[in-house]
């Protein structure tokens, strides 16, 4: 009993992963899939923002760069290459990994507001160089051949796996995500959140974990996004560096309370259930831009620390449970 | 040769359009000079300028130069309601609880914004004739709006240095607790700071409008080069950021004489790191 109140932590978010996984098969409905892989991806994405910024207390506010990037390396590779989609995805991941190991050596020095303007200037950057560059397809982007398809058994079962694939990653995501919360490295970022400066003093050495932090919070971003094209078929700058959806992430971490393993698995569940609901809604959905964004000016200005942040104020006995 | 030409039509279309730019920038970045708030909703409500713009010219007929006498109390007061409702209860929180704070602000203006104008462009057709020198033509309204922006700037800084209300505002951005030990009301000051921001996006907005096609969505892009700006010039000094705005309006105007103009937002962004990581106070220092 004791051990599963210790690794209840983690169970739980598998738990909602696996529910989720299972969610369209149950249905039996197409489009429920559709909608279970939105949830996930954005499960996974969320997580892995969540190192950053809750954990590390950086705001990335471009972190679709690392989604944009990865996803367009892989998706080359797939695509004009004739790799398989597996080692697409790990160059993916791998590639957004590196990008991050090299950008957080000149921009992890900078604090506070100026580090997420230069996080918005690196999307904006790179969204720009894409559309110039000619291997990438510059604006128009790359479109991938039907047959690639027939790798995995047609259109029909790739999909299908790649909805497997992305509850992988989602479960991926959410593992890394717990294993650093525990563990000391992650303890280490927590006290660089709590006061940087302190934490040097201690013997953190503050520059190279940011740089980690960084960069485990790019690899399964990165690898989401060839996963997430390779279902599209396509990739272009536009859809590959969407800034709404880098603050949409900030949003879901904001939402379920940045710095756990649970705050963004239940933000990105609520904030995608709450889009659908708005966009599909007769009364809402000319206005379902402005009602999000009331919903999360009300949780910015009341509840600043998020849904889970919130309970484990409210509720003592629950910190011992909510990682 | 060519290339000369060229840029001696285009560089001083640059430098006009860069003091419109300059004034949007100024808006941001007096903002985060007093109040160190990175101000999310900009674009938007540079949009609202420009359809300002439009529901003056275009519904009722007044002059768009004479409109900018609405835009503008309308603009400071919007930025008051703004600073009451979303911004007074996170200045003192977390960077992220602001910028987060002001980007929902822009998810409602957008939101309601598609609502009554959809996200289809809109024109204003307004014309000032030209003027011509040598073999560069320059457009009315762009030397008008040119020389509004100069007259704002100007009006801005006599506002900060000579008046009381102004020296309340520099005094409370050097230094917020030592203004309040002073008898400043610091919370109505920073509510005029933040007014005065928005009043100056929603002037760029609307003087933009004379010359471009707009929808609610492109003030977004107006916004990212007001970030240029802000950190070229400095962020907090509205001085610098005109300054800034040349700058990257001489920029714009020089880079399409010899590369793409696709390549255009990859050299500003880039500068816009490089200048962030070398000199994070700006090329002209930042507030003061």
């Amino acid at each position: 009993m004791r051990n599963l109140q210790k690794y209840i932590g983690i169970i739980l978010p598998l738990l909602v992963v696996a529910a989720l996984m299972l969610y369209p098969t149950i249905t039996g409905k197409a489009a429920a899939r559709e909608t279970a892989f939105t949830i996930l991806k954005a499960i996974a994405l969320a997580s892995s923002l969540n190192i950053l910024l809750g954990y590390t207390g950086y705001v990335s506010f471009g972190h679709i760069v690392f989604f944009g990037f990865g996803g367009y390396v892989g998706f080359y590779l797939l695509s004009s290459q004739g790799m398989s989609l597996w080692v697409s995805i790990l160059a993916g991941g791998f590639s957004s990994g590196l990008l991050a190991f090299l950008l957080g050596k000149a921009i992890l020095r900078l604090r506070g507001a100026y580090f997420a303007l230069a996080t918005i200037g690196v999307n904006e950057a790179m969204r720009a160089f894409i559309n110039n560059f000619d291997l990438f397809g510059g604006p128009t982007g790359i479109t991938l051949n039907f047959k690639a398809y027939l790798a995995y058994g047609g259109a029909a079962k790739a999909l299908e796996m790649a909805f497997y694939v992305v509850g992988g990653l989602a479960i991926l995501a959410i593992l890394m995500s717990y294993i650093i919360r525990t563990s000391k490295f992650g303890l280490g970022l927590l006290a660089i959140r709590e006061n940087e400066d302190a934490a040097e003093v201690m013997g953190v050495f503050a520059p190279d974990a940011k740089t980690w932090a960084y960069v485990l919070s790019a690899i399964i971003p990165g690898m989401i996004g060839v996963l997430f094209f390779f279902k599209n078929g396509n990739v272009e700058p536009h859809d590959a560096f969407p800034l709404h959806a880098s603050i949409e992430l900030l949003v879901m971490v904001m939402l379920g309370g940045q710095g756990t393993v649970l705050g963004p698995i239940l933000g990105a569940f609520a904030y995608q259930g709450m889009r659908g609901y708005l966009v599909t809604s007769d009364f809402f959905k000319d206005i379902q831009l402005s009602v999000s964004g009331a919903l999360l000016l009300i949780i910015v200005l009341f509840i600043p620390a998020g849904a889970v942040g919130w309970l484990r104020q409210r509720f003592p006995i629950l910190r011992r449970v909510l990682a | 040769m060519q290339q000369i030409s060229l840029l001696l039509a285009s560089l001083p279309d640059g430098i006009l359009l860069g003091f419109v730019y300059g004034v949007a920038a100024m808006g941001l970045t007096l903002i985060w000079g007093v109040m160190n708030v990175i101000n999310l909703s900009h674009g938007p409500i540079i949009s609202l300028g420009m359809f300002g713009t439009y529901l003056i010219f275009i519904k009722l007929g007044i002059n768009p130069y004479l409109g900018l006498f609405i835009v503008a109390p309308v603009g400071l007061l919007l930025g008051i309601l703004i600073y009451t409702v979303a911004v007074h209860r996170v200045i003192n929180a977390p960077h992220l609880s602001s910028l987060l704070a002001t980007f929902s602000v822009n998810m409602i203006i957008i939101g309601l914004g598609t609502a009554f104008f959809t996200t289809s462009p809109f024109n204003v057709d307004f014309n000032m004739g030209s003027v011509t020198l040598g073999s560069t033509t320059l457009l009315g309204t762009r030397l008008i709006a040119a020389l509004a922006a100069v007259i704002v700037t100007g009006g801005l800084y006599l506002f900060l240095y000579r008046t009381r209300p102004g020296k309340n505002i520099r005094a409370v951005a050097n230094n917020r607790a030592a203004a309040e030990l002073m008898g400043i009301p610091s919370s109505r000051i920073l509510a005029l700071s933040f007014g005065l921001g928005t009043m100056l996006a929603a002037i760029s907005g609307a003087l933009i409008a004379t010359f471009f096609p707009f929808s609610i969505l492109s003030g977004g892009g107006y916004e990212l080069k007001s970030f240029v700006i802000g950190v070229l010039g400095g962020l907090g000094n509205p001085i610098g950021a005109l300054v800034g705005g040349l700058v990257l309006g001489i920029l714009e105007a020089i880079i399409p004489a010899f590369l793409e103009t696709s390549w255009v937002p990859v050299i500003e962004f880039g500068l816009f790191i490089l200048v962030l990581l070398v000199r994070p106070n700006g090329l002209f220092g930042a507030k003061q």
